[in-house]
């Protein structure tokens, strides 16, 4: 970690983001104050029409803010010309690419655009650099395939090596993960944390991935509509129930205790779990999707004695017991002898 | 880089097939003058006849020039136009911008004095001028659309559309135009490497030839634009003016191509696909050479095959270059699978 952590990268103060267009302003979000750090991670989250693509669009300078500013490493974003901005602000965006029909290596070599010269030729110092990016993300044994050759995974690895052949230090990432599957979602937030704190870039992504981004990400930004942005370390952002504020609707409570969002259900008749601490995680989990609410074990109530993970004892207030030999056969029982 | 070895198989290819074929389109013929006597006249002498002279250097070259020129423009043109639009069936003809500069031709050819076969410099300039006009119109038509719309095939549809549209301004036209003229109009549609004579020729070229080289002075920006106007952007394009650049450079080697040659089909759209597969790559460092190569040899190939052996009439031009492009674009569309560039 040979680089500075923690340095501001990017400040906005009161800035309005939003659309000029033929009926109007239409203002998506204002008064926003936000601070992105160098060599931390951060995660964009908030739902549908909260503005994150506005934000991300604005950050990235492709449309302009309505008011106010945002500072890049202390100079105004508007005072940066295309050039310059260039090697300051990365980008790996959602749009599709037609890129298909060059190599891993030549993708990687066009982050080099804002460095070469009128033909665009890499010189031996470009060639290092589009090497040590290849490798950093760990696509080095790709990078002679055709881009169409990639997984959405390798691809998204190679978008990132781009970003950092671009040798900018701010990146910015708009919802990266969204068409990965689990593990490469897992490999990208994992590589942007390595990038994040051996580079010191100041990373920002926007993400529905409310899970990986608690467990990810250094800080968060938290947009909804008609809210003030909130920003914070995920973990204080749940424990003073800002969390919970911003994403709970009538139906989806935000759990402050797992982190979790669940659908409330109408039944919440108590059921006591005992066992070992696996079993009876899950058994809880079970019971919570089926309107139940797990707690501690209760004289004259309804008890689920967890033996083993096939030994399942279902006591009732009745003193009767039942078996199950699996949390599907638990459940079945359960929501039979309790209806909703 | 590591495919080396195919770049340079590509260029000693197209480099054979375009010296090939330029000889080719001297020797070959409605009249048969033997190899040794196209030498000799190209190298100055007199020929055993002096109608020989008369054709090689009068007829045969301008054509065969014009031919190379206007294939590597069209070819260009479809290449930068496939780039920016971000679709590999876009090209001069199918997105209307050939029915523009047509328009715009027919406005000068039908109304304006002269005949065709008697029009001076000057007429050819302003035929050049409104066959400009009438595609950057229409270029700036697609554009104002390509906003609105962000398919594809929605676009492609549109510009069809538009050119169906100049099209029937173009039938208004005839309608109301003298015979004479609406004659000449309708054998300039069929499309024409022999109308630009020894005389033109010095026209034609200096607009085709800094087409061409604007073209490759575009080269980076298209590249960055594999990834879109939002990822070129960020990497330090100015969007608007390489917008503005390749539109220009389109449009000028389209109006020019258009006005002397007439609209000519498929070299456009077929070529930069050949030159793909040719070198396996959409890196514009070598595609666009490419591209320009091929395009000359293929417009030059076409013009061969205009010829009707044994006979002395010319078949019409745009009835040879869909048998060459559009059998290419139907492999394409069904290969468009395994062909990365679609991917």
């Amino acid at each position: 970690m040979g680089t500075k952590v923690n340095e501001i990268a990017v400040q906005a103060k009161g800035l309005s983001i939003g659309y000029n267009d033929s009926k109007g302003r239409k203002v998506v979000q204002s008064d926003v104050n936000l601070t992105l750090y160098s060599g931390e991670v951060t995660c964009l989250l908030g739902l549908n029409g909260a503005g994150k693509s506005t934000l991300i669009r604005t950050l990235c300078g492709f449309q302009p803010p309505l008011e106010g500013d945002v500072l890049l490493r202390g100079k105004a974003l508007t005072g940066y010309s295309s050039g310059e901005f260039a090697r300051e602000v990365g980008v790996v965006l959602t749009e599709k690419t037609n890129a298909g029909g060059i190599t891993v290596y030549e993708l990687v070599g066009l982050g080099r655009h804002p460095y070469t010269g009128f033909f665009g030729t890499l010189k031996e110092n470009d060639r290092k650099i589009i090497e040590a990016s290849m490798e950093a993300v760990g696509i080095s044994h790709k990078q002679h395939n055709y881009v169409s050759e990639l997984s959405d995974g390798e691809r998204q690895k190679a978008m990132i090596a781009k970003v950092l052949a671009q040798e900018c230090p701010i990146i910015v990432l708009d919802e990266p993960t969204a068409f990965l599957d689990v593990t490469a979602r897992i490999d990208t937030m994992v590589l942007l944390r390595k990038l994040a704190k051996e580079q010191g870039k100041a990373i920002v992504l926007s993400t529905h991935d409310i899970d990986s981004a608690i467990g990810m990400a250094d800080n968060l930004w938290l947009l909804s509509k008609g809210k003030h942005v909130r920003f914070g370390a995920p973990e204080d952002l749940i424990m003073d129930g800002t969390i919970g504020e911003f994403f709970s609707k009538e139906n989806i409570i935000f759990d402050q205790s797992t982190g979790k969002l669940s659908s409330v259900l109408p039944k919440v008749l108590p059921v006591g779990v005992s066992g070992d601490f696996q079993t009876s995680y899950w058994v809880g989990n079970a019971l919570v999707r089926n309107g139940f609410t797990p707690s501690a074990i209760q004289e004259n109530g309804i008890n689920v004695i967890c033996h083993s993970r096939e030994n399942l004892e279902l006591q009732y207030p009745d003193k009767s017991t039942k078996k199950a030999t699996s949390v599907a056969q638990l459940c079945e029982i359960i929501t039979k002898d309790y209806p909703a | 880089m590591q495919d080396m070895g195919r770049e340079t198989k590509a260029y000693y290819i197209l480099i054979a097939a375009f010296l090939l074929l330029f000889a080719g389109n001297l020797v070959y013929g409605a009249v048969k003058i033997p190899f040794g006597d196209v030498l000799a006249i190209l190298m100055g002498s007199e020929a055993e006849k002096a109608s020989w002279n008369m054709i090689i250097l009068g007829s045969r070259l301008p054509q065969c020039i014009t031919a190379l020129l206007a294939g590597a423009g069209l070819a260009i043109s479809g290449l930068m136009l496939q780039t920016l639009f971000r679709n590999p069936l876009a090209g001069p003809s199918i997105l209307g911008i050939s029915d523009g500069a047509n328009l715009g031709v027919a406005c000068v050819m039908l109304y304006s004095g002269g005949l065709l076969g008697s029009l001076s410099g000057g007429a050819y300039f302003s035929m050049i001028i409104a066959a400009l006009g009438g595609s950057l119109a229409v270029l700036a038509l697609i554009i104002y659309f390509s906003r609105k719309i962000k398919s594809n095939v929605m676009l492609l549809i549109i510009g069809i559309m538009i050119g169906y549209l100049a099209s029937s301004a173009i039938s208004i036209l005839n309608y109301h135009a003298a015979a004479d003229k609406v004659h000449q109009y309708v054998m300039w549609g069929m499309g024409d490497f022999t109308g630009v004579s020894v005389e033109k020729l010095p026209y034609f070229a200096s607009f085709t030839v800094f087409g061409l080289i604007y073209s490759i002075l575009l080269i980076k920006p298209l590249n960055a634009l594999l990834l879109g106007e939002m990822y070129a952007a960020n990497l330090g394009v100015k969007i608007k003016s390489a917008r503005l650049s390749i539109l220009l450079c389109t449009g000028i080697l389209t109006a020019t191509i258009t006005a002397f040659c007439g609209p000519v089909s498929f070299i456009g759209l077929a070529v930069p696909h050949v030159a793909r597969m040719l070198l396996g790559t959409s890196n514009h460092k070598h595609l666009v050479p490419v591209t320009i190569l091929s395009g000359a040899c293929i417009a030059m190939l076409c013009n061969m095959l205009t010829v009707v052996p044994g006979n002395n009439s010319l078949l019409p031009l745009n009835a040879v270059t869909p048998m060459i492009g559009a059998p290419i674009i139907i492999y394409v569309i069904i290969n468009r699978k395994n062909l990365q560039y679609f991917n």
